[in-house]
């Protein structure tokens, strides 16, 4: 059992910037992921089919063609990358803040479907109920349609996080496989398969990361429940 | 405290074109499904932009589409309690109570919350979810929830009308003490003949989506015609009363008013308290002489003012008596047997039993009336 526990040093840098990578890509897509959930489910608009088109786009089209987009846009030579580096001293290429961005991407389509589902299922009475009791829009928002969702948020939020530590195609293609910088689980683990002798190290990191995605899998699963059930929605 | 509404507005084949004012303790909005009464209490509170018109409410005009002013709901301070109640289901009870308190401004904030607790009777349920409480505990914390805001006025919508008999009569009594003990003008809507007649000051009476009158309720209730088809037979006249003394031996309770005493089942009020009872038109005969041998308690003398048409074989005739108009639904053939014409004198006959709780009430305190 012993070879189990035993991880290299590259192994456990892999395993921890797994789990920064994916915590970062799923908190820094929440704002925004609300934001398009409330304007898709609420707003009727020109070009709403088309926003709902991009905001899924990373669903349908390979992993390496997005990977490859934002190194257009994200590259230290693509527009947006540049003018981020050159007023905000913010870089993505090949740092693991671009590896966050490549995750969250990838799983903003799983979390924008989970919190607009929620946001449509909110009863709006409820709001004009509050409106009358002098809460301004933005109160409402706060205190009444934020905690009916918060299990849809919770879902959305667990399903961004679930695949950012999946995310192996985009990523590569966008900031490498850099050991201690860029190697993700997935990448450490195909990096390992690509080596003689590999197999224990790709097995070790198999079996971790089955076991953070079932934990947090069940984590969402019972903090779900329990909010549900604090609700008691009739 | 005057409410002004004069609005137009459609929805799909539907047209509400609705003018009335209203300076009643508790003005009803009553008509029948669709008539758009709710509509117009949307359009009081702000949940509904009328395509046309002005809603004035206490001298602050909260619509006028001319000068294109709209004040959004929650700048109104105007409360509402929903037919479906519609506590926050996440909060509690207490929660739920306080949640329009955060945005009164301090100084603009009458309504206390130990008060309005005892008044409606909710002290127990504060830790409860919604989900927990029955449908007329649910009402009462909604009432509550809305005073809670410190309104200018409050609109009730249906607030019985989910609940069954039992339930209804549980709120009824809170809703009296509501309209007695604060001062907070309400604006209630309602299809049913009994709570209009036990708890208005005023009716404004909506047919298809439009005022077919508005006036104090004992001048309305009297206007059969204006009521719905399958109500008819709960109209009749309203008239305000006090408790003269009980009868403990015969189980009755003796209510003065203008048009005489009259004897109804023993009520558990103290004596000198305002009393409103309904006498629905079905229940009174005529007798064209003071009857004897009869068992009826209640021989109201007074004066034909008033034959219209009912409907099949019936007449409505109104009978003055000392001021008071009491409303009798007769056949025209006992009309013609007993010659009834305008201006004789005749006595109006009610029995004791023909009141039940359903007619009676508590009246609103003297000084309201008018």
């Amino acid at each position: 059992m012993n070879w189990l526990l035993d991880l290299t040093p590259d192994e456990w840098n892999a395993v921890r910037l797994s789990i920064k990578v994916a915590t970062v890509a799923m908190i820094a897509s929440l704002p925004p992921g609300i934001l398009i959930a409330l304007v898709l489910a609420r707003r009727q608009f020109w070009g709403k089919t088309l926003l709902n088109g991009l905001v899924h786009l990373p669903l349908i089209l390979p992993p390496v063609v997005i990977g490859y987009l934002l190194l257009l846009s994200f590259g230290r030579r693509g527009p947006i990358g540049a003018f981020l580096a050159e007023h905000f001293g913010i870089v993505f290429s090949f740092r693991w803040t671009g590896a966050a961005l490549a995750c969250a991407v990838m799983g903003f389509p799983l979390m924008v479907r989970a919190i607009r589902l929620s946001i449509e299922a909110v009863d709006r009475r409820f709001e004009a109920a509050a409106g009358t009791l002098g809460a301004n829009p933005l109160w409402v928002f706060g205190t009444i349609t934020l905690p009916l969702i918060l299990p849809g948020l919770i879902t959305g939020a667990i399903l961004s996080f679930a695949k950012a530590m999946g995310e192996f195609g985009a990523t590569i293609t966008f900031v490498s496989n850099i050991p201690n910088q860029t190697q993700t689980l997935p990448s450490a683990i195909y990096t390992f398969t690509q080596v003689p002798g590999g197999d224990a190290g790709a097995l070790r990191l198999t079996l971790i990361s089955i076991v953070i995605s079932m934990a947090a899998l069940v984590a969402s699963e019972v903090l779900a429940r329990r909010v549900g059930r604090r609700m008691d929605i009739e | 405290m005057t409410v002004v509404v004069d609005i137009s507005h459609r929805l799909g084949d539907f047209e509400v074109d609705a003018r009335f004012e209203s300076a009643g303790r508790l003005t009803a909005l009553f008509g029948p499904s669709g008539s758009g009464k709710t509509t117009l209490i949307n359009m009081i509170a702000g949940l509904i932009r009328p395509d046309k018109g002005r809603i004035e409410a206490d001298g602050r005009v909260l619509v006028d589409t001319d000068a294109g002013r709209f004040v959004p709901m929650h700048k109104r301070r105007i409360g509402i309690v929903f037919q479906d109640a519609r506590l926050f289901p996440h909060m509690s009870v207490a929660s739920n109570l306080r949640y329009g308190r955060w945005f009164t401004p301090t100084a603009e904030r009458y309504a206390d919350i130990n008060a309005v607790v005892d008044l409606l009777g909710i002290g127990a349920l504060l830790d409860r979810r919604p989900a927990k409480l029955s449908g007329g505990e649910k009402q009462r914390v909604a009432i509550g929830r809305a005073l809670l805001a410190s309104p200018k006025l409050l609109l009730m919508d249906e607030p019985l009308a989910s609940l069954d008999e039992a339930r209804k009569a549980e709120i009824l009594p809170y809703i009296e003490r509501l309209r007695d003990e604060t001062k907070i003008p309400i604006v209630y809507v309602s299809h049913s003949v009994s709570e209009v007649a036990r708890l208005a000051s005023d009716v404004v009476v909506l047919a298809q989506g439009k005022v077919a009158a508005c006036g104090p309720t004992g001048a309305i209730m009297q206007r059969l015609d204006l009521l719905p088809a399958e109500e008819r037979g709960e109209g009749g006249a309203v008239l305000d009363t006090a408790v003269l003394r009980h009868d403990d031996v015969f189980g009755m309770t003796v209510l003065g008013s203008v048009a005489g005493e009259i004897r109804v089942p023993l009520m558990v009020v103290p004596v000198g308290a305002p009393m409103r009872i309904r006498i629905r038109a079905r229940d009174v005969m005529i007798a064209t002489e003071q009857p004897t041998g009869l068992s009826a308690l209640n021989i109201l003398p007074g004066k034909i003012v008033t034959i219209a048409p009912g409907e099949g074989p019936a007449v409505e005739i109104g009978i003055d008596c000392h001021g008071a108009t009491v409303l009798a639904r007769i056949t025209e053939q006992s009309r013609q047997m007993l010659k009834l014409q305008l201006g004789r004198e005749v006595y109006a006959v009610v029995k004791t039993v023909s009141f039940d709780p359903a007619n009676m009430s508590a009246g609103l305190p003297v000084e309201a009336d008018g």
